[in-house]
């Protein structure tokens, strides 16, 4: 029955990284760039909160300013790609390493910042899982409609068409850069939300808690697509997915840690999703193309497949 | 509407694959012109095509549009002069959305993108009615995405979303050369009965010499990165292909294409 007792906790944790997975949706997904800023961004997120908190500072503050934070890392990432012409891949990877240094600053040297639950009115807490659960909804569902609603006005429709085709974008006046820039920009103020919400869950923030965020990202979005593009591929539908992919990676995450699964281990349970989901599109396809003699007809093979469905 | 001056561009310089693929071209089109453009693989063709639409920087020479220099104007802000289609019909359209917003994106071409609506109800009335005129049934799907539609479908509604804001100058770069015959004529047909009632100074690459005979006033061969023949009213209304192939083997020395004598 433990298993029961985890379950609240895994939802509340899971709708935090389910933000997190939406952040990264759109760089990933809308842009169609792999952005490994979201490493150290969710993590400037948790920082900036704390240490807010611990100077006094009121919650809210301490939420948006995370968010502010996130999306100037995502600027100066889209910066170095944009303007500096640095691959998207590499310019996620500097930016991330910068923000180790600026995230260990924030917390004056030391490697992690506790906030006490006691003396701060915080939003979610793991004392309070339904508390947690309900304002985590909420986040969530303002995060979604604010998006959707964004992507139906001029500059929306813009975002999307750069990341589906530049070329065209291009062509039709768009400013693809400004645009790879704001969309980033956007990306990781969310997931700098979705860390300052995982600092005051956990009660702290952690130097070292960003390791391997994208990979949970990507996880709960390919879990999450993996259902919704089978019921309705709208966005809202994507999103909802993405978010229930979040709940479910940490449902398995905790199941896992209670069969006995040495905590060393998770990291590589979480890259090994991430592959299998990654690689199975790939296979089929290749599989697929196989069997109709199609092999010197090589196609672009986009990740998850349904982009060119 | 078009003046180009000595333009030059070399690819790759300094290197064992430079190669100058427009060599001190010089073009002057009036408004209203509609120019053909034919010459053999390599002639620099598109290269021209590109260079007016702002892919990259030319080495030097001049591009003016309807009186603006825009020689050092970026691809997306000289889009507002220009209405594009490419060869390939994936390159015009963005796959994953749908044909409206695709034609609401095109429709905002040159205007600054705002925090307002993307696609206003009395577009969708007008776009339905644009769609309609192509009669290819696309007038029904204008919520579904551009990504099901097939090659041609896709060419055509690339040339809607190119001239939905009239552009001073349209280019087609072989338009019709990836789809068959019939839908290659139908969106031959769709291309004159756009460029004709919008009045549209235009240059359309074809490699089809009897296409590039049958429409527009004014014909223009290429060759080695120059324009080696330059033909236009009755002159090219007369023309022959039989004429043409002398025209292009005099021009280029006796290298004659075979996809150029494939009418
Ligand atoms: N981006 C590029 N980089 C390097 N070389 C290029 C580039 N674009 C064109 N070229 C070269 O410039 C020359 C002219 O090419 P261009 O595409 O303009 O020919 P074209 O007349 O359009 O021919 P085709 O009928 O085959 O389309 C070719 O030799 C080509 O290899
Ligand atoms: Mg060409």
């Amino acid at each position: 029955m433990p298993f029961i007792y985890a379950l609240p906790g895994a939802v509340a944790e899971g709708l935090i990284w389910g933000l997190m997975g939406i952040g990264v949706y759109l760089s990933f997904k809308i842009l169609d760039i792999a952005d490994m800023t979201v490493d150290g961004s969710i993590v400037t997120g948790a920082c900036i909160c704390a240490v807010l908190l611990a100077n006094g500072f009121p919650i809210w503050l301490s939420v948006v300013a995370a968010f502010i934070a996130g999306a100037c890392a995502g600027f100066v990432a889209g910066l170095l790609h944009t303007a500096f012409g640095i691959p998207s891949i590499l310019a996620g990877i500097l930016t991330q390493l910068m923000l180790y240094s600026v995230n260990l600053s924030i917390l004056g040297g030391k490697s992690l910042v506790a906030i006490n639950p006691r003396t701060n009115n915080l939003l979610v807490h793991m004392s309070n899982n339904p508390r947690s659960i309900i304002v985590m909804g909420i986040f969530v569902a303002a995060t979604i409609i604010m998006l959707w609603l964004f992507f139906y006005t001029e500059i929306g429709l813009t975002i999307k068409s750069t990341g589906d085709n530049p070329h065209m974008s291009r062509a039709q006046g768009v400013n693809v850069k400004l645009n790879q820039v704001l969309g980033l920009a956007i990306s990781n103020g969310i997931v700098a939300l979705a860390g300052a919400m995982l600092a005051q869950y956990k009660g702290s923030a952690n130097i070292n808690d960003g390791r391997g965020a994208i990979v949970i990202g990507l996880a709960a979005i390919f879990i999450g697509l993996s259902v919704s593009l089978r019921i309705k591929p709208n966005f809202v539908v994507s999103m909802i997915g993405v978010v229930g992919g979040g709940i479910v990676y940490y449902i398995v995450y905790n199941f896992v840690i209670l069969l006995g699964l040495k905590t060393e281990f998770l990291k590589m349970l979480s890259a090994i999703i991430v592959a299998v989901f990654l690689a199975v599109p790939y296979l089929k396809k290749e599989h697929f193309t196989k069997q109709r003699n199609l092999r010197s007809n090589k196609t672009k093979i986009r990740i998850g497949g349904e982009k060119n469905a | 509407m078009l003046k180009i001056t000595n333009l030059q561009k070399t690819f790759n310089p300094g290197t064992v694959n430079e190669k100058t693929a427009l060599y001190g071209l010089d073009l002057h089109l009036k408004d209203g012109d509609f120019a053909t453009v034919i010459g053999g693989n390599g002639a620099g063709k598109s290269t021209m095509l590109n260079a007016i639409a702002g892919v990259w920087k030319p080495d030097f020479g001049t591009i003016e549009i309807d009186g603006v220099d825009v020689t050092q104007m970026p691809e997306y802000r000289r889009a507002k002069f220009l209405g594009r289609v490419f060869q390939d019909p994936m390159q015009g359209t963005a796959p994953d959305m749908e044909i409206a917003e695709n034609l609401a994106i095109a429709a905002r071409r040159g205007t600054k993108r705002r925090f307002v609506w993307g696609v206003r109800k009395e577009e969708r009335i007008r776009y339905r009615e644009l769609l309609a005129t192509l009669e290819l049934g696309l007038e029904d799907r204008l919520s579904g995405k551009v990504g099901l539609l097939s090659g041609g479908q896709r060419q055509a509604v690339t040339l809607l979303m190119a001239t939905l804001h009239r552009p001073k100058l349209l280019l087609l770069d072989e338009h019709t050369a990836a789809l068959d015959p019939k839908t290659a004529a139908k969106v031959l047909e769709i291309t004159d009965q756009i460029v004709h009632k919008n009045k549209l100074t235009t240059l359309m690459i074809t490699h089809n010499m009897k296409e590039a005979i049958a429409h527009g006033n004014r014909l223009i061969m290429m060759h080695g990165g120059r324009i080696v023949v330059d033909v236009s009213g009755d002159e090219k209304k007369n023309l022959t292909i039989e004429q043409l192939l002398n025209l292009f083997t005099q021009a280029s020395d006796g290298a004659v294409d075979d996809r150029m004598v494939l009418s």
